[in-house]
This record gives C-alpha cells, sequence and structure tokens, in this order.
C-alpha cells in the first residue's frame, strides 16, 4: 500500500448551510466516489470520519471536539486531510434518496453527478433543511420537518411510504441511525431491504481496515473499509439500530 | 521454497490450528472481527491489548501509512473488563487475550478475568506508546520477570510479548523465561515518528508512534534470531510478516509460529492467502526448519 500522509489543505471558504451545520470548502480536489470519506485532522485537536460533500468541501454539524474546533477555524486556516476512504455508493437505474440532517451531506455528490431523481429531505425544523436549493434543481424533491415549518410535518421516514419503491433501483439513505433503521424496516417490510444502500456512522482511529475500532456485529464488518455504505439485507438482524461502539470499544445504545 | 505439512500445532501450551496468528490490536476490538479473521483462514487470533481500566486512547490521527509500513499511536483503547462479553461466542476457539497493566499486581487481576475464558495470555511488555506500560515496563528485566510470573503463576498458558526497542532482546526474553513464560512473541512495534511538512508538527496525535509492516521485518527476524541462542522456550516471530517465505525465513530465525498484522491493510484474507502458499501434503515438518540458520 503506498504513503498515505495526511494532505494539508487550507479552507478557502466556510458556508454557514444552516444554523447547525457549515460546509469547509478547501484548495484541494480529493478525486472519490459519492459517498466516500476522508479522515479530517484538525491539528492538535483530534481525526475525525467526514464525507465529502464534494472533492473540495466537508459538510459538519458540531458533535464533539473536532467539529467545535472546525467551527472556530477561519478562511485560510490549515488542516489535514488523507483518504478518501470506504466503498461509497454504487448505484445505477433510477435513484431515490433520503436524507435526515447533515445527512443529506454524503448523498450531495450523486445529487451533483445526476444520479438521483427522487430525494426525500428532512430535518427537525424549516431552517435546518440541507442543501434544499442545489437538490431542488437536480431532482424531484420531497420535504419533511419534525415541526412542520416546511413540507410534511413528521418524520422523514413517512414519506418513504409516499413513492412507489418498485421504481427505484437503489435507495441511498443517510442520516440519525434510529431514522436510517425506520427506512430499513419499511424496505423490510416491501421485501426490498437489499435495494437500500445505508451509510452508517461509527467510531472510527484508523480509516484503514485495521484497527477495528469500528467493526460491526454479526459479521465483524468493517465501516470504515467493508462500508460507510451497507445494503439493507446485511443490515438486519446487526446491531444496526442497537448499539455502537464507543472509543474504548465498550458498547452503548443507539 | 520450503512446504510445510499442513495441520494443527501446539506452541507455547495453545493449540492453533496452523501457523498464523493475528497479532494484537489488529482487528482485535470485537468478537465478532477475531471470528471473521479466524473463518478468513487464521491459526489463532490475538485480542486488542485489555487493561485494568477503560481507556480511549489517544486523540488522532492515531494511525498514518508510510512507506513500507504503518505507525500508530492508538493509546492502549479498551473496555477493560466488559471485554469478557466479546469472547462469549468464541468459546472453545484458539484465542489468545493480550493484556496490560502497569504493575504485576494489575496484571494478574486482568489476567484472572479471562483465565478459563481463552486458549491463553499474551502479555504487552512492549507498546512503544503508552507511559507507565507497555515498554516502560519491558525494557527492565526484573519487572518482566515479576509481571510474567504474575500471571503464569495462574496456571494460564503465557506468552510475553516483547519490545524491539532494547538494547538487548535477549536480555529480556530470558527474564519472561525466568518468570515462567510459556512463550516469547517478538517483537513489537518500532519506535517512530513522522512530521508533516504541510502543517509543520507531528502527524501522530501523540507525536510518536511505533512502525510496523514490512519495513521492520528484518529488525523482526533478527530479534527472533538473537532470542533463539538465549532462551528455551518457544518464540512466536512477529514484525512485517506478509508472504510463506517470510514465515519459512521467520521460522529459520527460530520462530515456531508466527503473528501478522499489518499485512492485513491489502488483504483482509490474508491468513488464507499464505496458507494457501505455506502449506501442502507433501511438505516437512516445522520442527525441520525451525532455528535451522544456527547450524
Amino acid at each position: 500500500m503506498h504513503e498515505q500522509m495526511p494532505a494539508g489543505v487550507t479552507i478557502t471558504e466556510i458556508v454557514e448551510e444552516t444554523p447547525s451545520i457549515r460546509t469547509f470548502v478547501f484548495d484541494r480536489e480529493i478525486e472519490a466516489r459519492p459517498g466516500q470519506f476522508v479522515m479530517v485532522w484538525v491539528p492538535g485537536v483530534d481525526e475525525v470520519p467526514m464525507a465529502l460533500s464534494s472533492p473540495f468541501s466537508i459538510t459538519v454539524q458540531k458533535v464533539g471536539d473536532a467539529t467545535a474546533a472546525l467551527f472556530a477555524m477561519h478562511e485560510g486556516d490549515r488542516i489535514g486531510v488523507r483518504g478518501p476512504y470506504g466503498n461509497g455508493f454504487a448505484v445505477s437505474g433510477r435513484t431515490l434518496a433520503v436524507g435526515g440532517g447533515v445527512g443529506a451531506s454524503p448523498l450531495l455528490p450523486l445529487v451533483t453527478a445526476g444520479l438521483v431523481d427522487t430525494f426525500l429531505l428532512g430535518a427537525r425544523t424549516a431552517s435546518e433543511l440541507l442543501f434544499e436549493n442545489r437538490i431542488r434543481g437536480a431532482a424531484t424533491l420531497m420535504v419533511a420537518t419534525d415541526d412542520g415549518t416546511a413540507g410534511h410535518h413528521g418524520f422523514v421516514t413517512e414519506l418513504v411510504s409516499r413513492v412507489d419503491l418498485a421504481d427505484f433501483d437503489h435507495i441511498c439513505v443517510c442520516g440519525p441511525e434510529i431514522m436510517m433503521t425506520a427506512v430499513l424496516a419499511v424496505l423490510d417490510r416491501e421485501g426490498c431491504a437489499e435495494r437500500g444502500l445505508f451509510s452508517l456512522h461509527r467510531y472510527m482511529k484508523c480509516g484503514v481496515g485495521l484497527c477495528g475500532s469500528c467493526c460491526t456485529d454479526p459479521h465483524g464488518l468493517r465501516v470504515c473499509r467493508d462500508g460507510p455504505v451497507f445494503s439493507g439485507d446485511v443490515l438486519l438482524d446487526s446491531e444496526f439500530g442497537h448499539y455502537a461502539r464507543d472509543a474504548s470499544g465498550s458498547r452503548r445504545r443507539i | 521454497m520450503v512446504a510445510l505439512y499442513p495441520g494443527p500445532v501446539e506452541v507455547g501450551g495453545i493449540r492453533l490450528r496452523n501457523h498464523l496468528l493475528l497479532a494484537a490490536g489488529i482487528l482485535g476490538t470485537t468478537g465478532a472481527s477475531l471470528a471473521r479473521i479466524l473463518a478468513n483462514g487464521a491459526g489463532g487470533v490475538v485480542t486488542k491489548s485489555i487493561g485494568p481500566s477503560p481507556k480511549e486512547g489517544h486523540p488522532g490521527p492515531c494511525l498514518v501509512v508510510v512507506d513500507g509500513g504503518i505507525i500508530n499511536a492508538m493509546g492502549l483503547p479498551n473496555p477493560s473488563a466488559a471485554f469478557v462479553d466479546e469472547l462469549a461466542s468464541l468459546a472453545g476457539e484458539p484465542v489468545i487475550v493480550s493484556i496490560f497493566g502497569g504493575t504485576p499486581e494489575e496484571f494478574r487481576t486482568v489476567a484472572g478475568w479471562f483465565a478459563g475464558k481463552a486458549s491463553g495470555l499474551e502479555l504487552n511488555l512492549s507498546c512503544p506508546h503508552a507511559e507507565g506500560y507497555g515498554a516502560a515496563i519491558g525494557s527492565d528485566p526484573a519487572l518482566v520477570q515479576e509481571c510474567t510470573r504474575a500471571v503464569a503463576s495462574l496456571g494460564v498458558p503465557t506468552w510475553v510479548k516483547l519490545t524491539p526497542n532494547v538494547a538487548d532482546i535477549a536480555e529480556i526474553g530470558a527474564a519472561a523465561e525466568r518468570g515462567g513464560a510459556d512463550a516469547i512473541v517478538a517483537v513489537n512495534t518500532v519506535k517512530a515518528m513522522r512530521i508533516s511538512t504541510a502543517l509543520r508538527r507531528p502527524v501522530l496525535g501523540n507525536r510518536f508512534g511505533g512502525l510496523s509492516g514490512k519495513a521492520i521485518f528484518p529488525v523482526a527476524v533478527r530479534c527472533v534470531y538473537d532470542l533463539y541462542e538465549a532462551c528455551s522456550i518457544p518464540i512466536v516471530g512477529c514484525g512485517g510478516v506478509s508472504t510463506a517465505d517470510n514465515v519459512v525465513e521467520m521460522m529459520m530465525a527460530g520462530a515456531s509460529a508466527v503473528e501478522i498484522g499489518s499485512a492485513v491493510i491489502d488483504d483482509i484474507g490474508i491468513f488464507a492467502a499464505i496458507a494457501d502458499d505455506l502449506y501442502s501434503l507433501d511438505g516437512i515438518d516445522a520442527g525441520e526448519i525451525v532455528g535451522c540458520a544456527h547450524a
């Protein structure tokens, strides 16, 4: 395997996408398949996995030390990036995308590539809908908000039963695990779990399939290397929706 | 190349399916990933190192892939006693639990959790980047002997993994043997670091780490060779093994079995691939080549 030292990149633009989500644009193109991720090194703080929202950007919600430090950075600051890693979304034919919150980020490259026919986008409230305008220009968009301030009043999962799943060859899903689990339950009920492609989030250290931090039960699949995208049939009867492991390897309920 | 006769082997009091073990720290955090490696052809597996209390490990980056190897500084992340649950589905399988502690008493406590629940224990006296643990103990022959005795006296097969970052590894190996070790595992990673020229700082969150992979294979062969001269218990060779010919070379230096870790980065099926090259029904017994380079 060839050397993979982190590349130093300069943040050229910071876009406030929603009150809680920002896009950090950098000065280096990272050629990747839609749904692949990079390990983002915030110097002096930590290194965390982040989906690419374009070959030049990551789109981030503040959730921990590294993302908080990233939110405190300015245009012109430097971070490290290694990757891309993981398998990404492999789609053909007609594709339905289902995104919740910042989970729309790894789905955006699919939209940009013109590969999404219909996009179901959910958020807590109207102002938190991510990439709404960019998706609207490229796919049929249906929106749901928990508080009813835009689109369907309720969960994005409920929109899934308003489309005819038989129309789609692939259903690409990313969002909070509880939302993805609900989508998987719908697909399973309709007998098409294998057409679902779910992008998982797990604690990661190495990103290259060695350390085992992100291994999932019961098959020992590595989210960083065998995933992060798994088909729904693989996730049935797994830890998905039930628990995940933390930095120490201890199980924590989802 | 020499071919070996296939079949189970016994090394250091532990029965293995073949001579190829998964090294500690690689895909060893969950029972499911260990089971996957066994299903992929490993003769045995060594778990992630487990210590006296849960640890999250060092801040990232924890690992960087470099030419010829990998530098890591994980910082001994582990769930401590909760790891016992991970082994539930592996009862009867050739699983060796890697353990660490800061004192002989801590080693004994952790060993006690796994006695009877695993095929054996591997003492991590060699991690080069965790203050107060690992190599901090493994460089002192008296402490190595004491820690080994604290665990071996429980009656569990006890392997001791050594650091190459010492002036005389043979002296440390002899101390482990005096403490009652059933086998010596050589070696852990070699002290190393890289600096990001772009960001003008060490790449690893811990600044320093340990180098593994092909780059350290010659270092490991030398250590195994030196230990074979100084010790009479079996040696398990570890460090940069990635081909069947590497396995044979380690054996000729004195190893009775090998552990494989970093090579998993290129192929998670590496164990079956090496076994395919290494074993043949008209092969010879490994005993015919172990240590033969010393003649």
